[in-house]
């Protein structure tokens, strides 16, 4: 038995483990949690309705499942990344066929109790599995043609799969993971190099298959004025939204913008816009703040982690979690294209919030067996 | 290999370490970056966007799109909509509200009580949000406002749209729309994004049920306002998408004819085609005016409706509860012959009045009707012999037999208030009442007395499930494009296109793919034969009602279920119906179908009160018998190219 020294099967191990958990990183992520709730009941015009009251419900939920992963030793995460990124392509590819179409794009499938969307648990898995990947392959291997080529189909596979949906922002993210645990990994700075040639060489051929909306949204984002009614409107509504809200910001349910419906999707991708709006650029700040600290956490939990795979894996999953909240900003801000991403945990999507917790879940379960080696 | 291992564990840690280093960094300039961008557009210029929010560009007002249209079997549009004529104020663009009442008051007709609650209601609401200060105003009315209204700044005069019934004859089937009530937003939750101000939902009949196909989606119409909310110009426009169109399977003429028959009468009528199910009329009297209800029904009017004893809002012909009295007497007949209790030879003496046990049950006959078999007493409805059917027949398998054609659950599903009925057996009465069956209540209950209720509706089912000679069909009254030809329906079109080629009943079940009700067709045969004298022999209980030409002549059973047994008393001094209270009258029934030979349509009919089935009901029937018979050849025409589009 390999599990045997600090299992689950002992009565006491999970009273043991308790004091194991990283309380600072806990309390940051219920402190979003109740955040977030409160900034979906503004979204929902100051009452709690379907999408406030679901997103509670999931936040607990999703909640008590990150500590429940937390629990479960490091190594079995270690030795399941595979299956479970086996798991996720073979979903990707169920969407495919059997996916619930919506507005345009198949992302979701039906899975009777709700709409399951395994593009956002990519985010996750891929970090997963490529920390397996680069933990099981010698440093000196890293840079031989056999594992870069391994590698680039572990990529671009569930990229293509989840940009045809289509779904350029996830996509992109699901991609960005992917890199940066290669990055950490020691890959040469030259192949990088040499990929980044390719991409600019091949982005105009690449802009040519981008859907209308998609095009007409980098246009937009490199000048939103104009077509202000048009594709601009979203990019403009949430900087006027955001500018207004001043130093020290409207107050809680006050958010004129947002109750006037001028901003699309504030469930979800503008939930910052609404909250940015309420709060100010205090409470702006402080948010911003709560989500570096949940990142520095990660990053310290890598730092007294033993195993590479743990390393790996919680420095990925930090630079990922930071990467999702800077495009989420900066796309609000008008600093990047309007893509489609969710601020973590913040945002309204049941799938998007499972993904985090799994993911923030896999971290604490890191911190909890930090002197578990892993073979 | 230990070494090897740990050595390549510490080269890979140096590196990961080094490189994260890197990436931090990087997270670093980002963060900044974003802090920056943040304080930039909220502290540098905060003031800017400030006022761009305040002045608040762009106005989105929701337009309600076209509700979806009901029409009749024939494309006639029972429930429509109508262009009306609305008054909004949004807060924002009024300078003086005040004054602009004060100003209106002159021109249209409202009064102070509503102003004072629409004050009230503006300033509860968000200021660009829109109210309606008068929702149907005539058209008189209107031009004068748009005369005035220079010096009503802050009133928009708008053209919307609403709902318009032609007529009152469907008013119970089709249903009503009214405003959204705080309970509707709790239960339906479709209307959560539909946040229109004065848009109307369905509250019963089918305009309940097909709500939410019929709303459409809301359109909206997005246009820039100048600082003070005065519209500057329109930028965009959606107009929605228009609800769904429906057809039913109902005829407007014959609901318009039902209604006028039972004009001065509290009760119900249903006509169904016993081939395919389809509800050809279904009304049910008194009835009230839809129209009333879409603008919000006036206090008065309410107060009308709600202490009417005749109960207008409800639709007896599928929530009124009644005993069906002896047009039960055919399942009682059907029963005991498919269980072979009896045989149709059996004589039984009527003298009037059977004992059992030491009670008495009376014929409706005080004299008796002599030595009876089953055709005459059918024909005769006599209940002696029913109650001796009844008794070695037993109230269980009644109750089977009742329940295989129809009785005790819903004819159709797209009525929330229709009601099941009681089909009582000796389970039922336990579970129900914890005690005990007494024979005596089987011999109520084979007359249709007692415990049993039925709905018009489940008796005309169950007289169509007869007539069509024991076939079951699945009544609609929705009809769906995809649907096909009915398989009895392609069984009749067969044997008419084939006379003299006599298929077995194997062979129709089948070739067609039918669900017979029966175990011996014979025992419907006889049944519909006794049917047929009742109304066209001598001393039948509808003959006064009967058609002598053979083109409308119809078959038909009475029946009368009571409010209150008689009295000894009143049953020596023979008290005539007429005589007593109104409320403790007999409801009168009639169950039939038409024509006698090749039966295509079956009727109930339902009169609250009105004593004698023979007298009360058939008459009616007669009239929308012929009626329907003389529009037979329209509706084939209709259902020959409904069918034609679906092959």
């Amino acid at each position: 038995m390999l599990y045997t020294r600090n299992s689950l099967h002992s009565p006491f191990a999970i009273r043991d483990k308790f004091f194991d958990l990283d309380f600072t990183l806990l309390f940051s992520i219920l402190l979003l949690g109740i955040i977030s709730v409160f900034a979906q009941y503004s979204s929902s015009g100051g009452q709690f309705d379907y999408h406030s009251k679901s997103h509670a419900i999931r936040f607990l939920v999703f909640f008590l499942f990150f500590l429940a992963v937390s629990f479960i030793n490091i190594r079995f995460w270690n030795d399941y990344s595979l299956l479970i990124f086996i798991l996720l392509i073979f979903l990707l590819v169920a969407v495919k066929f059997f996916g619930v179409q919506s507005q345009g794009s198949r992302r979701w499938i039906n899975l009777l109790v709700f709409n399951l969307q395994p593009s956002e648990l990519m985010k996750v898995g891929i970090i997963l599995f490529l920390s397996n990947y680069y933990h099981k392959i010698s440093s000196s291997d890293v840079n031989k043609f056999k594992y870069l080529f391994y590698l680039l189909i572990a990529l671009f596979v569930p990229f293509i799969l989840v940009l045809t949906q289509p779904d350029l922002g996830t996509a992109i993210l699901i991609l960005m993971s992917g890199i940066v645990i290669t990055w950490l990994a020691g890959v040469r700075w030259k192949i990088f190099a040499y990929f980044s040639i390719l991409f600019m060489v091949s982005a105009p051929v690449a802009i040519s298959f981008l859907k209308p909306y998609q095009k007409s949204r980098i246009l937009t984002f490199l000048n939103p004025d104009s077509d202000p009614l048009g594709a601009g409107y979203q990019i403009i509504q949430s900087k006027i939204a955001i500018g207004s809200g001043g130093l020290f910001g409207k107050g809680f349910l006050n958010g004129s913008q947002a109750y006037l419906n001028f901003l699309p999707e504030k469930h979800t991708d503008f939930i910052f816009t609404l909250y940015s709006e309420e709060f100010g650029f205090i409470g702006s700040a402080l948010m911003i703040i709560l989500y570096s600290l949940i990142t520095f956490r990660i990053t310290c939990i890598g730092n007294i982690t033993r195993s590479i795979f743990g390393k790996l894996y919680c420095y990925g999953f930090a630079t990922a979690f930071f990467i999702y909240v800077a495009v989420n900003m900066s796309m609000v801000l008008g600093l990047l294209p309007i893509v489609g991403a969710p601020l973590p945990i913040l945002s309204y999507g049941g799938s998007s919030m499972l993904a985090m917790m799994f993911g923030l879940g896999i971290v604490m379960s890191c911190n909890v067996y930090k002197n578990n080696p892993i073979s | 290999m230990l070494s090897f291992n740990s050595s390549n564990i510490i080269s890979k840690t140096k590196t990961i370490g080094r490189r994260m280093f890197l990436l931090n960094s990087f997270k670093a300039v980002v963060l900044l970056g974003i802090l920056g961008r943040l304080a930039a557009l909220q502290i540098n210029e905060g003031s800017k966007y400030r006022s761009l929010a305040d002045k608040n560009r762009f106005r989105e007002t929701k337009i309600s799109p076209p509700r979806g249209i009901i029409e009749d079997y024939f494309g006639n549009e029972l429930a429509s909509n109508n262009k009306i004529y609305q008054l909004h104020i949004v807060l924002d663009s009024t300078p003086n509200i005040d004054m602009l009442f004060f100003r209106l008051k002159n021109i249209i007709n409202i009064s102070d009580k509503k102003i004072s609650y629409l004050k009230k209601q503006i300033l509860k609401k968000k200021s660009w949000d829109t109210t309606i200060v008068s929702d149907n105003l005539t058209w008189a009315e209107f031009s004068r406002v748009n005369l005035f209204l220079h010096e009503l700044s802050g009133l928009q005069p708008t053209v919307s749209i609403a709902r318009h019934y032609i007529d009152d004859s469907s008013s119970h089937a089709i249903g009503y729309v009214s405003e959204i009530s705080v309970n509707d937003l709790r239960i339906k939750k479709y209307l959560k994004n539909l946040n229109i101000e004065g848009v109307a939902i369905g509250k019963t009949g089918l305009e309940s049920s097909l709500d939410e196909q019929m709303l459409g989606s809301p359109g909206y119409l997005r246009y820039e306002v100048n600082a003070y909310g005065k519209k500057v110009r329109q930028v965009a426009t959606n107009n929605g998408l228009k609800g769904k169109t429906f057809r039913t399977t109902l005829d407007q003429s014959i609901q318009k004819l039902s209604t006028e028959a039972l004009k001065n009468v509290s009760g119900a009528i249903c006509v169904m085609d016993i081939y395919n199910g389809d509800i050809i009329s279904m009304v049910s009297s008194p009835n009230f005016n839809p129209n009333s209800f879409v603008h919000g029904v006036s206090q008065k009017e309410w107060k009308e409706i709600n202490e009417n004893r005749d109960k207008p809002l409800l639709n007896k012909a599928l929530s009124g509860l009644y005993p069906p009295g002896s047009t039960i007497k055919t399942l009682t007949a059907i029963s005991a012959l498919e269980n072979d209790i009896v045989s149709p030879k059996l004589l039984v003496k009527c003298e009037g009045y059977i004992d059992l046990h030491g009670e008495r049950f009376h014929c409706w006959k005080k004299e008796g009707h002599g030595v009876v078999g089953m055709r005459t007493a059918l024909k005769k409805s006599c209940d002696v012999y029913f109650y001796e059917v009844s008794r070695r027949l037993g109230i269980d398998r009644l109750s089977t037999t009742a329940k295989k054609f129809g009785l005790g659950k819903k004819v159709l599903q797209n009525y929330s208030e229709e009601k099941e009925g009681v089909v009582p057996n000796t389970k039922w009465k336990k579970r129900e009442l914890g005690k005990n069956w007494y024979i005596g209540e089987t011999l109520h209950s084979g007359i249709g007395q007692g415990y049993f209720l039925t709905t018009p509706l489940q008796l005309s089912l169950m007289t169509a499930q007869i007539a069509n000679g024991g076939f079951k069909i699945k009544p609609r009254i929705l009809v769906d494009q995809n649907e096909n030809v009915g398989n009895l329906q392609k069984y009749f079109n067969h044997k008419n296109s084939t006379p003299g080629n006599v298929m077995s009943t194997e062979d129709q079940i089948y070739n067609f793919n039918l669900q017979p009700l029966f175990r011996n067709q014979e025992n419907i045969n006889l049944v519909k034969d006794a049917m047929f004298a009742a109304t066209n022999e001598i001393g039948g209980t509808s003959y006064k009602s009967r058609f002598k030409e053979k083109k409308f002549m119809f078959a038909g059973k009475t029946g009368s279920s009571q409010i209150k047994r008689f009295t000894a008393e009143q049953r020596e001094a023979e008290t005539k119906q007429q005589d007593i209270a109104y409320l403790e009258r007999d409801h009168a029934w009639f169950v039939a179908f038409a024509p006698v030979e090749d039966p295509r349509y079956a009727i109930s009919v339902l009169v609250e009160h009105g004593g004698s089935g023979s007298s009360a009901a058939a008459p009616i029937a007669k009239k929308i018998i012929k009626k329907v018979l003389e529009r037979h050849e329209i509706r084939i025409a209709q259902i020959n190219q409904q069918s034609g589009k679906n092959i």
